[in-house]
């Protein structure tokens, strides 16, 4: 483009006059001044001319035979296309509006008789600068076109790659209903869904700050670490963590992700929820009483790791309790006198949502009669999720790839958490992994999981923390417990919990025993054996229950066996498989 | 009788400097150029009778026009004043003034073509 402006050779000029002499004198004058000139002498001439050799420069007389000047005009910049071809009529024209006629049919400027050596060469020059301007503008803008085209392929592949990562996971499970743009990889919001392998499911929705390449650029990472340790059996604390040291190292200062990660467990009918920046959320009762969940922490990769908090909010549900997660979107949708939306609106949407109508819908209708015909609504992200009886959840998948290998099928480990390591370390997915390692037990892992963590929520909270399960009863007692648990944990000192695991292998299957001891006090375990299938409540003995409702029922009915061994303080459970489908979770 | 207006009458015949500008940019093709001038200028009056003989307002209109057009680029005003009256004649309709116009436009090529013949014979 440098070069182009700095173009200074010889000009092709087409000279178009059906007067012999005048055609001479112009013909000389432009020649002399170094130009090459090819002649016309009507209109249809010149067109032809233009055609054949493409001149850069046409003069033009107005009135001609066979073609006048004007029609020649139109003509040649038609044939010219995107090409700037200055036209410059010849003209003794003297009365405004025939010199306008000219004008309007192409013409770019006029030069009148008597010639002038001087003004011809100042004229010629002139448009050969706006000429080389226009090509340069005109590449510019090709330049332009084709990088964008470059640009949007780009994205398109870089989408694909995105989609792959960050798949929605288990968002079409039937208690969850959401609305997300298509186009929110290059809005930096995030919307993930991730089965547990215990049965319940996590949530993360999220808005990072800023748009386009840098934010999806972010959403990366933390799907993989997401769906990754979610599906391993991490709990969502550690995801977090994880998450947050992720962001922190990799996204530049000034980049973070608001977010709300929610846990839900429909075994127990609780969620636990952690919520760093994104608005309040809501747990509306299914008689319509509200529960704020306002942010209560920083955004992910804004803390280092060590002053993260991962500390979330324990909430006890019920069967059509629903939970309902708005990005900044909503709230910042706009009007057409550019108000926006705000919290005191979608208070009163939330306040008058008719019966029958979902939360979900209501808020939607809300924001979208707001806005009118404005298209904000790209930009905001909602989430409702209802809390379900497990039973009616079945058939989650998360959507990650299984390997083919094959494992390990007899072998044996034992594996011991002790003293302060209990306080802080999870060791439920490092001991599920071991056990995923064999191929018959993959589709199990929401079985194996279960057995696993009830042994160890048995004997840590129980045996090691002599908690009374007995409080959850209550909502009073549901936050006490959760709070004392941390307390205790927190001072944990001089225990252990040792698990044994053996696997073998069986004519139609595999077996595996798992054996849970810990150094509490343990209980006697013979009074609760004539309870046995109750699901209600365990026997009510003053120290705490071991093995309240569910735990117990649940194990058994997983289990070949299970058996309490000295003072109550190691379980052994046997669990058998078959190649046949795994059983529903439930 | 229609009366040339008297504004042509102040012009020179022939614009001695224009001419000395084209001899000097033409070099030896001025005497072409004038001889062509000539020719095409015989033709040109000519046409101008033909239009006027068959009552043709427009052709003698575009003829008074190209007429003008080249006479002021070879340099010589008065023709190219003349030319300009028989075109507005031309283009108002008033072909019964543009026979007095024709015969001024006539005599006075007659002058400058003596004049210039006489330069290149010079």
């Amino acid at each position: 483009m440098e070069e182009a402006l700095v173009e200074h050779g010889a000009l092709c000029v087409l000279i178009a006059d059906d007067s012999d002499s005048d055609r001479m004198i112009l013909k000389t004058l432009v020649t002399r001044q170094g130009h090459d000139v090819i002649v016309a002498t009507d209109g249809f001439e010149a067109v032809e001319q233009f055609r054949a050799h493409r001149p850069q420069i046409v003069l033009l007389d107005v009135m001609m035979p066979r073609m006048d000047g004007m029609e020649a005009a139109r003509q040649i910049k038609a044939l010219a296309g995107e090409t700037l071809v200055p036209i410059i009529f010849l003209t003794s024209l003297s009365d405004a509006d025939a010199l306008a006629r000219c004008l309007e049919s192409g013409g770019d400027d006029f030069l009148s008789k008597p010639y002038n050596r001087v003004i011809i060469e100042a004229k010629i020059n002139a448009f050969n600068r706006m000429r080389l301007m226009h090509r340069t503008l005109t590449q510019q803008r090709d330049l332009i076109h084709a990088r964008n085209r470059q640009l949007l392929n780009e994205q398109e592949v870089a989408k694909r790659v995105f989609d792959n990562v960050a798949h929605t996971g288990c968002l079409d499970a039937s208690n969850i209903r959401y609305h997300a743009s298509p186009q929110s990889i290059f809005n930096g919001d995030i919307l993930f869904a991730c089965p547990r392998p215990s049965g319940g499911m996590h949530i993360l929705i999220g808005d990072f700050t800023g748009h386009g390449l840098p934010a999806a650029i972010g959403a990366m990472p933390v799907a993989e670490i997401f769906y990754g340790m979610t599906s391993k059996g991490f709990s969502c604390e550690d995801v977090l963590r994880e998450i947050n040291q992720k962001l922190k190292r990799i996204l530049s200062v000034g980049m973070f992700c608001c977010a709300v990660f929610i846990d839900a467990d429909f075994h127990l009918n609780h969620v636990r929820v952690w919520n760093g920046g994104l608005p309040d959320g809501y747990l509306i009762r299914r008689d319509g009483r509200r529960i704020a969940l306002p942010s209560a922490h920083l955004p992910l990769g804004v803390v280092s790791p060590e002053r993260f908090a991962a500390e979330v909010v324990h909430l006890r549900t019920e069967p059509g309790d629903t939970l309902l997660i708005a990005t900044d979107g909503v709230l910042e949708a706009e009007n057409e006198y550019g108000e926006m939306f705000g919290e005191g609106r979608l208070r009163q949407v939330l306040d008058n949502v008719d019966n029958g109508l979902e939360a979900f819908d209501a808020l939607m209708a809300g924001v979208g009669t707001f806005t009118g015909t404005q298209r904000v609504q790209d930009d905001l992200t909602l989430l409702s999720l209802v809390m379900v009886a497990s039973e009616q959840l079945t058939d989650l998948t998360n959507g990650l790839p299984q390997s083919a290998l094959h494992g390990p099928v007899s072998w044996q480990c034992s594996y011991e958490v002790s003293d302060k390591t209990l306080g802080h370390f999870n060791p439920l997915p490092l001991l599920l992994h071991i056990c995923m390692e064999v191929p018959g037990l993959r589709r199990r892992s929401g079985e194996v999981y279960t057995l696993l963590s009830e042994l160890y929520t048995n004997a840590l909270e129980h045996g090691i923390l002599k908690l009374s399960s007995a409080w959850k009863n209550s909502p009073e007692g549901f936050g006490q417990y959760y709070a004392e648990r941390e307390r205790r944990l927190a001072e944990v000192d001089g225990h252990c919990i040792r698990f044994s695991l053996r696997h073998t292998a069986t004519p139609t299957g595999g077996e595996l025993r798992l054996s849970c001891a810990d150094t509490g006090d343990g209980f006697d375990h013979q009074i609760w054996h004539p309870v046995g299938e109750r699901s209600g409540a365990g026997p009510d003995s003053p120290d705490g229950v071991r093995y309240a409702g569910r735990g117990l029922a649940l194990l058994r009915r997983l289990c070949e066996s299970l058996e309490f061994v000295g003072q109550g303080n190691e379980v052994e459970v046997v669990y058998r498989w078959d190649f046949s489908e795994p059983r529903a979770q439930g | 009788m229609y009366k040339v207006g008297l504004v042509m009458n102040e012009k020179p015949h022939l614009d001695e400097k224009a001419l000395a500008e084209l001899q000097d940019v033409m070099e030896d093709e001025f005497d072409i150029l004038i001889s062509t001038y000539l020719s095409d200028s015989r033709d040109r009056i000519e046409a101008l009778r033909s239009a006027l003989r068959s009552a043709d307002a427009d052709s003698f209109t575009r003829s008074a026009h190209s007429f003008k057009g080249s006479s002021v680029n070879i340099g010589a005003p008065r023709l190219g004043a003349i030319c300009m009256e028989a075109e507005v004649a031309g283009r108002e309709g008033r072909l019964g003034q543009a026979d007095n116009i024709l015969e001024v436009m006539e005599r006075e090529f007659n002058t400058i073509s003596n004049m210039l013949e006489r330069t290149l014979r010079a």
